[in-house]
């Protein structure tokens, strides 16, 4: 039977070897100041309105998750631990504990992200600080929820760094649109009544993907 | 311990088009004790890893029976010990924040102390429980391994290539808890030593 116990058991694994190994943590870090770096130096002093900078933001955002989220399960096949957790853990209970560990790891992502364009690019001005606050909650279920899944698929292939993003990018379409737009509408300080079609997008993706998920992973984890 | 059935009917692999083994089937009992022998290649591991669940069969069924109910495998799971020089460790981890997180993972938390303290000072790590995975050798690996497998007390024990990186202190560990195993649970060894066979009071001879 599965348990809240043992999800939080698998997740809180996740989290004291991430926190211990850094893996994950460095190459996130280190990508999102590259890109940052790199739009700076495109932008040459230019500060961009709105739209263009939601859209910045989220692609810093997916390039960087897409250097980092694939860890989760990379990780326990590169080491050979993934014959340890199949034998002490149901395909269910690893895949919620994986979700909820790349959930997490995309939140503090998209939290630095944030941080650093608020410096960086003045124009970067949150009005609608609800709307922005919920998009990128949501949004950041919906990121992992699709890349967890894929990870779980790409990690007994061979060039694995390729294919995700590559895997990842047209289920991510959806999700990364209504993003883009909710985040227009923060910047711009639209009513929250007007992004709340977004918000139903993406607790619906999230929902959708997190239920395949569920359905296909017992295949994907299992030789 | 709990009296569990291993049943396996028919059981057959194989990789792509490769076949491995095929029309294998016994029914071990509690105090039944199975070595899996034959030569290299001839798919000893593979076996093992289809009765614990880590591979399905192409053909055939593995089934393990509690009170004349099968059981499914979230019930199977807590029910089995399994070693093997290819299982492998998060050696970022001590020797105790591994067996707390696998005890959390496989039953919410609950272990026994001193049974842990026991089955440890047994295999000699209970010097070297705090200090990380990665500082220990590949024999001391092979013991914690025993540890894992062993501190839920499992009713069904695989053992592929049991002595494995062990020296002499290590074999004589295994061969007690081997021992054990003889009387009240279903032992499996797979390995190709005549020693480790003889420990076992049937023998099944895969690939042949």
């Amino acid at each position: 039977m599965l348990t809240l116990a043992q999800i939080m058991a698998v997740f809180l694994k996740d989290v004291r070897s991430e926190l211990r190994t850094r893996y994950a943590l460095n190459a996130l870090l280190m990508f999102v100041v590259t890109t940052v770096a790199i739009i700076l130096f495109a932008l040459r002093g230019d500060q961009p309105g709105s739209t263009v900078l939601a859209g910045m933001f989220w692609v810093s955002v997916f390039f960087t998750a897409m250097s980092g989220l694939s860890r989760s399960f990379v990780s326990e096949e590169e080491r050979g631990t993934t014959m340890t957790l199949q034998l002490i853990a149901s395909s269910t209970t690893v895949y919620f504990g994986k979700l909820l560990f790349n959930a997490v790891l995309t939140l503090v992502l998209v939290a630095g992200v944030t941080v650093v364009y608020l410096i960086v690019f003045p124009a970067f001005e949150i009005t609608g600080m609800g709307v922005f606050l919920l998009t990128v909650f949501l949004g950041s279920l919906g990121l992992a929820s699709a890349a967890t899944i894929i990870a779980a698929i790409i990690a007994k292939a061979g060039s694995r760094g390729t294919l995700y993003p590559v895997l990842s990018f047209p289920i991510l379409i959806v999700p990364l649109m209504t993003v883009m737009g909710a985040t227009v509408k923060s910047l711009e300080g639209v009513p929250f009544s007007d992004a709340t079609v977004d918000f139903v997008v993406l607790i619906s993706y999230f929902m959708v993907m997190t239920a395949g998920s569920v359905l296909l992973f017992d295949y994907v984890w299992k030789d | 311990m709990r009296s569990i059935v291993l049943r396996a009917e028919r059981v057959s692999k194989n990789f792509n088009r490769r076949n491995v083994f095929r029309d294998i089937s016994f029914v071990l009992s509690p105090g039944d004790s199975l070595a899996v022998t034959g030569k290299n290649g001839s798919g000893k591991s593979t076996l093992v890893k289809i009765l614990a669940g880590l591979l399905a069969p192409t053909n055939g069924l593995v089934a393990f029976e509690s009170a004349g109910t099968t059981l499914n495998q979230d019930e199977i799971r807590p029910l089995l010990g399994f070693v093997s020089p290819y299982l492998q460790l998060y050696d970022e981890f001590s020797a105790v924040e591994i067996l707390n997180i696998v005890a959390r993972i496989r039953s919410s938390g609950a272990h026994d102390p001193t049974r842990r303290r026991t089955l440890m000072e047994q295999f000699n790590l209970w010097g070297r429980k705090d200090d990380a995975v990665r500082t220990y050798s590949s024999g001391m690996k092979q013991r914690l391994k025993y540890v894992l497998a062993l501190e839920h007390s499992p009713a069904i024990l695989l053992l592929d290539e049991p002595t494995s990186n062990l020296d002499e202190d290590g074999i004589s560990a295994v061969r007690s808890v081997v021992a054990g195993y003889g009387k009240s649970g279903v032992l499996v060894v797979a390995t190709n030593d005549a020693v480790e066979a003889a420990w076992c009071s049937r023998e099944l001879k895969v690939g042949i």
